[in-house]
């Protein structure tokens, strides 16, 4: 019985690799083909960016079973960490890769820092308190960043708060002014970045799942006092999926953060959060794949309707509410299982005719 | 599980199809957008355009859109060099103009209008600059947008200079700047107050040299406060502070949409100060459910007036009227010059319509700066570009007297 679970899930998390390899492959070629639109080609690293963030949450939602609605905010810790590092550096690191591995290292670990501050006070709450904790959370992120001003010079970085008073020197330069955001971003992203980068926040989520700590994290989730009885310690397994769901998110920030010119702090809201999300909402709770599809999916879609004009977002809810009624409607579940019932049958007379 | 499974791959399936069609269902639907455009000749120029034509901004993008097409229609009836126009969707989004000017640049865009707002204009900017495609922006004001620009505040120069970038309207600092300078000429009030979003670029940015020029100046300013926008319903703080400092003059360097609250609720507690506004003021007149009559004797600084008397803007407003029915704003005044100062340059540099876009940017950017080049229209005569980009004109002060605007000189 034990080892036909194992089974199981080494299958589901092989699959998931595979997919997800197997996209990057695909579209890595039809690049190099030049059959990608550059609309195509623009989305790939976003799309990347999303689909950490989704992972990161279904972390969160999924596994450790708290709802949080402030997700955007560890995004725009990542992004604009990783922004501010990135822009440090551009002069004295010529080199786009090493630019990026340290942004997104920043922004992960910032992300993490901040995922404790948080996490500490927040994850003595449960459920409906928690999300409501994390709401505001969002929102305090967003309002520290639109006040915030770092430069640089010769001397350093520089920071104020609230107004700019920074007095830069000669050659100096602002790298995040407040609601301008930062507004000169050079691009070190690259589809294959993000590509890594999701394959190692899946390395983490599966090996974290399939672990002691991973175990206790969902034993948590099922039933919380029946874990505690048995000697759970509940504040540090919930931290730790939390710090690490966090540290994804800020990662996939900076990812994304390093794929635009520009990025400013209201791009981070509620609806943001949001979005994400519904990414995990439509993939399903703790199932990683419908999380990295329904990302990309959702995230090109607008893009494909776009020949609709003015119906382009009304047609958006629609398939979007289509897709969660085809995913998660009682009725649809028990229509897909007899038809795959039914295809089963039919392969399989096949296979024996043939 | 394995049904999950099955699902996923399915939809993978689905998903990498549709993307593999992607490049050849967008040149299908690029076709048909052309048609309906009904202006798709045999060697046009394609020009395309990104602005919010859905969401909070869509007045914007909109109108925009729409002096962009009056324009169009207008040369391609001339005859000669024959314009193709395509607007596409940002919904006042950095991300979403991006993806919106890479669908433009699918379909073969030779010209880039920029997008309408600030903030998306600032990526899209700096992706054509990659892309080397020429930009002239109506109503994109941030002084990002071209780049090479000091910031008012430090002195620096945050983003290097984008070179095919230029600007049809003021600079966010400009504006600032003018409105300190009209109000300090024109002795239009003593006690200051301001109130600006200090989550949004434009507003900041036009803040910021408002208060450099105003100290200058040695304007009294007696309030400053602040919104975001997730607090741009309810004014009353910000508005009984200026009550209460005595300001007789309230500057809102803001879009319509807040500044018709703040005009709405200030007469709720009937305070009456002088109401001064920037370009983003524009627009308050057609705004649905504001009483307009609230507007009388606001004050803003525009370089278009419906009212104005000459031919062009008469023939154009007329023109608007019977197509939308609704009278043009400056952005969409702006539009319709951005395209005829292309027509302009086009037909003076003798570039070839079916020029590549790169080789098209070199010859706009040529005539552009050159110091012959002068065009006059709707928003001003006589105006010429720099090599940083910046347009000179004058601004005009508007005031709103029975619902319209009237020049105050």
């Amino acid at each position: 019985m034990r080892s036909l679970r194992t089974n199981k899930t080494l299958r589901t998390n092989v699959i998931t690799y595979a997919v997800v390899v197997a996209a990057f492959v695909l579209f890595q070629c039809l690049g190099s083909a030049g059959v990608l639109s550059s609309t195509m080609k623009g989305q790939l690293v976003p799309i990347c960016a999303y689909v950490l963030m989704a992972l990161s949450l279904n972390l969160t939602v999924g596994i450790l079973g708290e709802l949080s609605l402030g997700h955007a905010g560890f995004m725009s810790v990542g992004a604009f960490a990783g922004a501010v590092t990135a822009s440090a550096m551009q002069d004295s690191v010529p080199s786009s890769a090493l630019r990026l591995t340290v942004a997104v290292l920043v922004g992960a670990v910032l992300a993490a820092i901040v995922g404790v501050l948080i996490g500490i006070p927040v994850l003595r709450l449960n459920g409906d308190y928690l999300a409501i904790v994390t709401l505001a959370f969002g929102e305090i992120i967003k309002s520290i960043v639109n006040n915030l001003y770092i430069g640089m010079d010769a001397n350093g970085l520089h920071a104020s708060f609230l107004n700019n008073t920074i007095v830069l020197g000669e050659g100096g330069r602002m790298i995040l002014s407040g609601p301008m955001g930062v507004p000169g971003i050079k691009k070190t992203a690259t589809f294959a970045a993000g590509f890594i980068l999701i394959l190692i926040a899946l390395f983490v989520i599966f090996n974290l799942v399939n672990s002691r700590a991973g175990r206790a994290i969902m034993a948590l989730r099922d039933n919380r006092i029946a874990a505690e009885s048995v000697g759970i310690n509940v504040t540090k397994y919930k931290l730790m999926a939390f710090v690490i769901s966090a540290a994804i998110a800020g990662a996939g920030g900076a990812l994304y953060g390093q794929a635009q010119n520009a990025i400013i702090a209201t791009k981070f809201d509620f609806n943001t959060s949001i979005l994400i999300l519904v990414f995990v909402v439509l993939g399903g709770m703790g199932n990683m794949l419908g999380s990295i599809l329904a990302a990309a999916l959702l995230t090109v879609l607008p893009e494909l309707l776009r020949s609709l004009n003015d119906y382009r977002m009304l047609i958006y809810a629609i398939v979007l509410i289509l897709m969660m009624l085809f995913n998660s409607a009682p009725a649809m579940i028990q229509w897909r299982e007899q038809m795959t019932e039914k295809l089963r049958k039919t392969f399989g007379e096949e296979r024996k005719e043939g | 599980m394995k049904k999950v499974i099955c699902m996923g791959l399915a939809l993978a399936m689905a998903f990498s199809m549709v993307a593999c069609g992607g490049s050849s269902s967008s040149a299908a639907s690029s076709e048909a957008s052309d048609a309906s455009s009904s202006t798709a000749a045999e060697g046009a120029v394609k020009i395309g355009g990104t602005g919010p034509l859905t969401g909070g901004a869509a007045i914007y993008g909109n109108a925009a859109k729409r002096g962009a097409e009056i324009a169009v229609e207008e040369i391609n009836a001339l005859g000669g060099l024959q314009f193709d126009l395509k607007y596409e969707d940002d919904t006042h989004d950095a991300e979403k103009a991006v993806n919106a000017y890479n669908t433009l640049k699918d379909w073969g865009m030779q010209v880039f209008l920029g997008s309408v707002t600030s903030t998306p204009c600032v990526a899209t900017s700096a992706e054509s600059n990659g892309d080397h495609i020429f930009l002239l922006t109506p109503s994109a004001s941030s002084t990002d947008v071209l780049g090479g620009v000091a910031n008012p505040l430090t002195g620096t120069i945050d983003v290097p200079r984008k070179d095919n970038a230029f600007q049809m309207c003021f600079m966010d600092p400009n504006q600032g700047t003018a409105s300190a300078q009209y109000i300090s000429e024109k002795n239009l009030g003593t006690k200051i107050a301001i109130i600006y979003k200090n989550d949004d670029v434009y507003s900041t940015g036009i803040y910021n040299s408002f208060m450099n020029k105003a100290q200058e100046l040695g304007l009294d300013v007696v309030s400053t406060t602040t919104f975001t926008s997730d607090s741009q319903t309810d004014f009353s703080v910000q508005i009984n502070d200026a009550k209460n400092s005595g300001a007789d003059l309230l500057f809102l360097p803001m879009y319509y949409d807040a500044a018709s609250l703040i005009l709405t609720q200030a007469n709720n507690i009937g305070y009456a100060p002088k109401f001064f506004g920037v370009d983003g003021m524009d627009g308050i007149l057609t705004l649905a459910g504001f009483d307009k009559s609230l507007a009388e004797g606001v004050i803003l600084l525009t370089p278009f007036n419906t009212d104005a008397q000459d031919e062009k803007t008469k023939s154009f407003v007329s023109k608007y009227n019977e197509k939308y029915g609704e009278a043009p704003n400056q952005f969409a005044a702006d539009a319709y010059d951005c395209v005829y100062a292309i027509y302009q340059a086009l037909t003076e540099s003798g570039v070839a319509s079916d020029a590549s876009a790169s080789d098209m940017c070199d010859a706009l950017i040529a005539q552009f700066t050159s110091p012959n080049f002068v065009f006059d229209g709707l928003t001003g005569e006589g105006m010429t570009w720099s090599e940083s980009g910046e347009v000179t004109k004058s601004p005009k002060g508007m005031v709103i007297e029975n619902g319209a605007y009237v020049g105050m000189d």
